[in-house]
């Protein structure tokens, strides 16, 4: 049993603090993180409430296996009803914090209610309080770190903050922690900063002890670590490049949405690739790339730590950019680059910088940017919208200008931070808004990963590759090689994808093991730490259970069929170039069969008879 | 032979593997902050750093002990600490010239590094080889060997 069985209630209304004990009833059933949050989310909230009221609840949450020695347990996600989609949103981050709120004696803690004035909570140990913020309030996620940890003058304390955006309403801010590692999609950032809670500092030296059968993890979870290490991705890959080992082979298959997603190639992307970033600049001799890191208890760390060139126009007179802090991730140099039409390394490091600065995610950002741009283009926006924001297609200016309006939502900024959709929908193009439920696309092209658009379709927080990661197999191979262009078997994939993701966002660890690890290897260390009779098999069917739980959420909050599908241009306009020229997404050929391996009506409604099967 | 811990920080991720590995070994927990290595995330300049006792020859914590609670394991050289002898008073803390020594709270005695008895538990847990366990006579011997390298004549 390495769940501590405590959760930590906050009540920012009352300005109170509760212990109670974990429904170990429905850990049994959920796990932990991703699933056991969403099962007290819907048990607690009325998935109609406004997601930026005070009866909208923020659950930060960590899985059993956080806080743990096995490899990347170090994970924890945010749980609330979403102000971008209205849908459910859970939002996984790694970095330090998730492991010390564990090691701090707590499963998870429950933000419900508004407070009246800006406050942060500290936790050390079994000592929770709120603490008045209104001296951190209008701070930026790192002026606020610094002030936070000169205060309590402890190096160790871990810090989750919002920064400007959440605070100012952008409708994609995140909540950021560790200075650089995020809870990144579907505005969680917003929801947090609508309670007035700044931040959470927490100090944990309780540790995570418990370990049901000792002998068995410490085998399971070394087997585990070797086939990390001896895998071609998280051995070598990903420690070398970080995610953005994938740009060259994305654009290459021609699946790397450009320009608002109008093109499925960019001319830049070598650019802007991990390759790019390890290549010594003129400047200074010194490459973007400083080191690779891990986050807690990670033994690939694909994390980047990159530093600015320094002689670049975005950081003229702004030393405080100098030093190094986290790189570009290849979601965020696709959204911050090709996406947006844009090849400069460094305005896209820059901004990158930025949205981990003020709490804002890059994704979302980037895509809103970009339909920004197509709007500027056809001349929907003008120069007068923008008071002067020339944003054409590949201006690292434009970008970089907006990067810092929607950090502190001046201007036009106040516009990008409505997110695509909105924004879209308010200069009367709704057609060209890339998102799905609201949210922006991330960055594979489903015209050219058939497997993609029907994920997308279907992803309960909108559009999102990490609900069911199908490029793994469709496009690397793993862990069967499945053709890209077919629409055969992509039912049975998706479903088998998204099923596994939400058993492993509940365990407290990270997705990309999954390059390596199927739920076979997975399954042991996880029944090794908890009591529950752990299978492959039993933690498939959990992943189901968690799916369809937050199926029934969305489709409470008023979500139905019509929302599960993809933008007109991914069904209707052919891929212009690669592999997949001549491709449109085939969702209607995809979306009733899916429906019904889901156990699902032809209107997407689970059946009295799955949700009976499912314990729901 | 004496061996010695080995620390690269160049190889370091900051995963924090080795605090885990040390805590659980001594503690039963994995608790970091109950770990005798320690790894230092320096973020500015985006390096890691871990750090743990050198275990001295003329060892300061041993000397300035006023109970004889730390005391040479003749078979691994490590300076270990007694802990049914240890009154924790912190002098041997102070003395330390490294910080490596310190207090914990919740036994009310000092920790510091054993090397685990001879086969250190970070050492097998540093998924970068960034701790290593070798003859005490060659920590520098790969630092040496890579300078050396970029002092032979180029093909």
């Amino acid at each position: 049993m390495s769940w501590q069985r405590k959760i930590l209630r906050v009540n920012l209304t009352k300005g109170t603090c509760e212990p109670e004990p974990l429904n170990m009833e429905w850990a049994h059933l959920f796990l932990g993180q991703r699933g056991l949050a969403t099962k007290y989310l819907a048990e607690e909230i009325d998935p109609k409430a406004d997601a930026l009221s005070p009866e909208n609840k923020l659950i930060m949450a960590t899985g059993p296996l956080t806080g743990t020695m096995a490899s990347t347990g170090g994970r924890y996600s945010v749980i609330t009803k979403s102000p971008l989609t209205g849908a459910i949103a859970c939002s996984n981050s790694g970095g330090f914090i998730g492991a010390e709120m564990k090691q701090a004696g707590w499963d998870m803690i429950i933000f419900e209610g508004k407070s009246k004035t800006p406050v942060f909570l500290y936790l050390e140990n079994e000592k929770a309080q709120l603490m008045p913020a209104d001296d951190l309030w209008g701070k930026s996620v790192w002026a606020a770190d610094e002030l936070l940890h000169e205060k309590f003058q402890d190096p160790l304390v871990k810090i989750a903050c919002v920064g400007r955006a959440a605070e100012s309403g952008c409708l994609y801010a995140s909540i950021v922690n560790d200075r650089h590692r995020a809870a990144g999609r579907s505005g969680v950032g917003t929801v947090m900063a609508s309670k007035h809670l700044k931040a959470v500092v927490i100090r944990g030296t309780v540790g995570v002890g418990n370990i049901r059968d000792p002998k068995a993890f410490f085998k399971a979870t070394s087997e585990g670590k070797k086939t990390l290490a001896d895998n071609a991705v998280t051995g070598e890959g990903l420690p070398a490049m970080g995610t953005q080992v994938l740009m060259n082979v994305i654009n290459e298959v021609g699946a790397m949405p450009t320009r608002n997603m109008k093109e499925v190639q960019f001319e830049g992307a070598h650019k802007i690739s991990g390759e790019a970033m390890a290549e010594p600049r003129e400047s200074d001799g010194k490459p973007n790339l400083v080191t690779n890191a891990a986050c807690f208890g990670c033994t690939i760390a694909c994390g980047r730590i990159s530093t600015i060139d320094p002689q670049h126009y975005s950081i003229e007179n702004k030393p405080e950019y100098i030093g190094a802090s986290g790189g570009l991730e290849y979601e965020s140099a696709w959204a911050l680059g090709s996406n947006v039409g844009i090849d400069d390394l460094d305005a896209l490091t820059y901004a990158n910088f930025l949205c981990n600065e003020d709490g804002y995610d890059p994704i979302s950002f980037g895509a809103t940017v970009s339909a920004a741009m197509e709007l500027f283009e056809m001349g929907a926006i003008t120069l007068e919208t923008t008071e002067g924001l020339d944003l054409s297609f590949g201006s690292a200016e434009a970008l970089t200008k907006a990067a810092e309006l929607v950090a502190t939502g001046e201007g036009f900024g106040k516009d990008l931070a409505m997110g695509s959709k909105r924004l879209c929908e308010k200069y009367g193009h709704p057609e060209i808004s890339m998102t799905v439920k609201g949210q922006e696309f991330p960055a594979y092209d489903p015209r050219a990963i058939q497997g993609m658009g029907l994920g997308y379709a279907t992803s309960n927080r909108g559009a999102c590759h990490l609900r069911g990661y199908t490029v793994s197999s469709e496009i690397m191979g793993v862990p069967v090689k499945t053709d890209p262009l077919t629409t055969d078997g992509k039912p049975e994939l998706v479903k088998a994808f998204q099923d596994a993701t939400a058993a492993v966002d509940s365990t407290g660890l990270c997705t990309f093991t999954t390059f390596a690890w199927t739920l076979e290897d997975i399954a042991p260390q996880v029944d090794a730490a908890c009591e529950g009779g752990w299978s492959a098999a039993s933690m498939l069917e959990a992943g189901e259970r968690i799916w369809n739980l937050e199926r029934q959420f969305n489709l409470d909050a008023g979500l139905t069929k019509a929302d599960d599908t993809l933008p007109a241009r991914l069904l209707k306009d052919a891929a212009k170039t690669g592999p997949a020229k001549g491709s449109v997404n085939r969702l209607h050929e995809m979306l009733p069969q899916y429906y019904a391996l889901r156990g699902w009506s032809e209107e997407g409604v689970p059946t009295n008879e799955t949700m009976g099967r499912l314990g729901l | 032979m004496l061996k010695a811990l080995q620390l690269e920080p160049e190889k370091c991720t900051g995963c924090l593997q080795c605090e885990m590995a040390c805590s659980y070994e001594n503690e039963g927990v994995f608790n970091p902050s109950k770990s005798r290595i320690k790894v230092f995330n320096f973020h500015h300049e985006g390096r890691f750093a871990p750090y743990t006792c050198t275990q001295c020859s003329e060892a300061w914590c041993l000397h300035a002990c006023p109970v004889e609670a730390i005391v040479v394991n003749e078979a691994t050289g490590a300076k270990e600490v007694i802990e049914d002898v240890c009154v924790g008073c912190k002098v041997c803390t102070i003395a330390c010239p490294f910080g490596t020594v310190n207090y914990n709270a919740d036994s009310g005695k000092v920790m510091k590094c054993d090397l685990c008895g001879g086969d250190p538990a970070c050492v097998t847990a540093c998924p970068t080889q960034a701790i290593t366990y070798v003859d005490s006579e060659h920590t520098g011997l790969e630092r040496m060997r890579s300078h050396a390298a970029q002092s032979i004549p180029q093909n």
